[in-house]
């Protein structure tokens, strides 16, 4: 039995001279809610609005259950998008915008009306149907802009950071809401995001975009845990990347030096020969201060509250610097203080570096 | 406590508005609307003999097909000027924000000059051997003069040239407002791009649209200079008779209950407009 619905396959895009999209491809399943996260500018819209056909690649296939629909047009597609700005219609009603993919393809007024009250109670927005769109807060036209897709019962739903223009808490309850409409309807979902965690709420899967180029996909678990790069590591973990060299091999462990100490890790590829650079991961949380086995002398040389976290940074005597964060808004160092910091073998994880990747296909 | 005696004297600073509105805007037309009840003097001038007379006049054959004519006039050019005017104004929107300014100084271009000049310039086009008859014979497509001066698809040329630039900066200005993602939304949605264009691009312009129908069948009632330039005498419209009321048959009353009735017959239009957009302005205009 083939469940991947959805393919591409090398796909690269270039505007005016610049490359968008450098020959990605990714097999999406039936049913998976498949996230595309990156900064701005990293292509992930473009992939997306490839997808709906709103874009022609370059260079690339594109397959929909199997089928070559590279050169269909949008709306010859089995494929709807939720867009960032709503996209609602502003001159009709919410039962004609909910209603408009239906009375293209002829379905009769009686049962428009029906499935429309249907699919507005499965948004959770009964009786709105009469409501103009400029009547209707941000939220609201966030469901009136679901509605408007998965009426259509649609084999793969776009959605290009449909709750990036609500507020905080609305975000949070959207999210879950989209999860359980996902679940419930079993439509596939293509989910574009910046924000790592939506992402990792969300997703059974991420990709990782940068440079128009997929860094890593992979499950949340796999790309929190065991990022493969160092953008990944930085993006999604938010890590200190180190650069450390091999000093020795044995087996599977490799000897590698960082400032003035020495760690052991186990690396089973054995990609890294001795006096090879490597790039070590190493979580914000995890850095121990004073260090313990192993200390590394560091100054601190900044001291900030954000996100709820007290964030120290630290420069190590090669130079290289170091972001540590800890609980509540009080640390006995103040800037300008010496001391020294470590970290547990565990916690490290060996990254390549992010320019050096191409797009390869990780499955 | 401060602020009541400033908000109270801030209808001083509308004054001038108010003054130059009376003097220039209500006066003339009360003048207007009291004139029209006037009767003519034998001699040069008015007596005030208060009277219908004008009014009765008006609905003379010879004056009333005037009327007529001047409509299906204005009904050709507006429906041509809109046939015209509305894909350029909409793919004037579409065009590279560099193209655009350069569209719109070639649009606003004719304005520099007097509008009566560039009128000679058409007479010189279509005159009997003038440049159209040159053209066309010199490419042997005609053999002979085609006597377009003095004719009516010469108005209606002049017509469409005067107007044009309305309805193209009306449509523009309300395509140049379309959200085009919901173009690619009804796409996204089933829709092909007729279908989408009918929906929604059709739909969301229309207030141009609206308008520039407005701003252009207005005006054109009352051109009655490109009717005399390019028509001759042939077509008489409805500016052409107050015209020529005013300054050759000296009758003032008749002219401006003539004005009276064009000035009611374009307010008219103008509200019906408003019913059918509910909008407050004509747009473009501001």
């Amino acid at each position: 039995m083939n469940d991947i619905i959805l393919e591409l396959k090398d796909i690269s895009k270039s505007f005016d001279d610049h490359k968008v999209l450098n020959g990605i491809s990714i097999q999406v399943k039936q049913g998976e809610f498949v996230t595309l996260l990156g900064s701005s500018g990293c292509g992930k819209t473009t992939t997306l609005r490839i997808i709906a056909g709103l874009e022609s690649p370059d260079a690339g296939t594109i397959y929909l259950h199997g089928e070559d629909i590279t050169k269909l047009d949008p709306n010859k597609r089995d494929v709807n998008t939720i867009f960032q700005s709503y996209a609602l219609f502003p001159h009709m009603n919410v039962e004609a915008n909910i209603g408009y993919g239906l009375k293209i393809r002829k379905v009769k007024k009686e049962e428009i009306k029906t499935r429309v009250k249907k699919v507005l109670e499965l948004v959770q927005l009964e009786g709105f149907e009469k409501r103009m769109p400029s009547e209707l807060s941000g939220g609201q036209k966030q469901r009136v802009a679901i509605a408007r897709a998965i009426i259509n019962n649609p084999k793969l739903l776009l959605l290009d950071e449909p709750l990036g223009a609500l507020d905080l808490q609305l975000r949070r309850q959207m999210q879950l809401e989209l999860k359980r409409l996902q679940k419930k309807l079993g439509i596939t979902f293509i989910y574009i995001t910046h924000d790592q965690e939506e992402a990792i709420n969300m997703s059974s899967r991420i990709v990782v975009m940068k440079d128009g180029q997929f860094q890593q996909i992979g499950t949340p678990d796999e790309i929190y845990y065991h990022p493969k790069t160092s953008y990944v590591a930085k993006f999604v973990g938010d890590a200190n990347i180190l650069r450390g060299t091999v000093v020795g091999k044995d087996g599977d462990v490799l000897k590698i030096s960082v400032g003035e100490v020495t760690i052991n890790l186990l690396h089973k590829d054995h990609c890294y020969n001795v006096n090879d650079t490597v790039l070590l991961a190493v979580r914000r949380e995890h850095i121990e201060i004073p260090g313990g086995r192993m200390s590394l002398q560091a100054e601190i040389i900044e001291k900030s509250f954000a996100g709820g976290m007290l964030r120290m940074v630290f420069r190590l005597s090669d130079g290289q610097e170091i972001v540590a964060s800890r609980q509540g808004i009080n640390y006995h160092l103040e800037v300008g203080d010496t001391t020294t910091i470590g970290f547990s073998e565990a916690c490290v994880v060996i990254v390549e570096d992010e320019e050096n990747r191409g797009g390869k296909d990780e499955n | 406590m401060k602020t009541k005696p400033q908000r109270s004297k801030l209808w001083l600073t509308l004054i001038p508005l108010y003054a130059i509105t009376i003097l220039f805007v209500l006066f003339p037309i009360i003048y207007m609307v009291v004139l029209s009840f006037m009767s003519r003097a034998k001699v040069w001038g008015i007596e005030l003999d208060v009277t219908i007379n004008n009014y009765k006049k008006i609905l003379e054959p010879l004056y009333l097909n005037t009327f007529v004519e001047s409509f299906k006039l204005a009904v050709i050019s507006t429906l041509l000027v809109a046939l015209i005017g509305y894909p350029f104004g909409y793919f004037m929107a579409k065009l590279s924000a560099k193209w655009k300014k350069r569209m719109m100084l070639l649009i606003m271009l004719p304005f520099w000059t007097s509008a009566l000049i560039r009128l000679y310039g058409w007479i010189i086009v279509f005159r009997s051997n003038g440049t159209l008859d040159k053209i066309l014979m010199g490419l042997h497509i005609t053999d002979k003069p085609l006597k377009l001066l003095y004719s009516y698809p010469a108005v209606a040329v002049g017509m469409i040239y005067a107007l044009l630039p309305f309805m193209i900066l009306a449509v523009y200005s309300s395509a140049e407002k379309m959200d085009w993602s919901l173009v690619e939304a009804a796409t996204d949605l089933g829709a092909s791009r007729f279908t989408a264009f009918r929906t929604v691009t059709l739909k969301l312009t229309m207030p141009g649209l609206l308008s520039g129908i407005v701003l252009t069948f207005v005006p054109s009632m009352g051109l009655f200079f490109i009717a005399d330039l390019l028509g001759g005498n042939k077509i008489v419209l409805v500016g052409s008779v107050i015209q020529e009321q005013l300054t050759k048959g000296r009758n003032l009353p008749f002219a401006a209950a003539l004005s009276v009735v064009l000035m009611v017959l374009t307010t008219l239009i103008i509200s019906i407009y408003r019913k059918v957009t509910h909008a407050e302005d004509v747009e473009g205009l501001i």
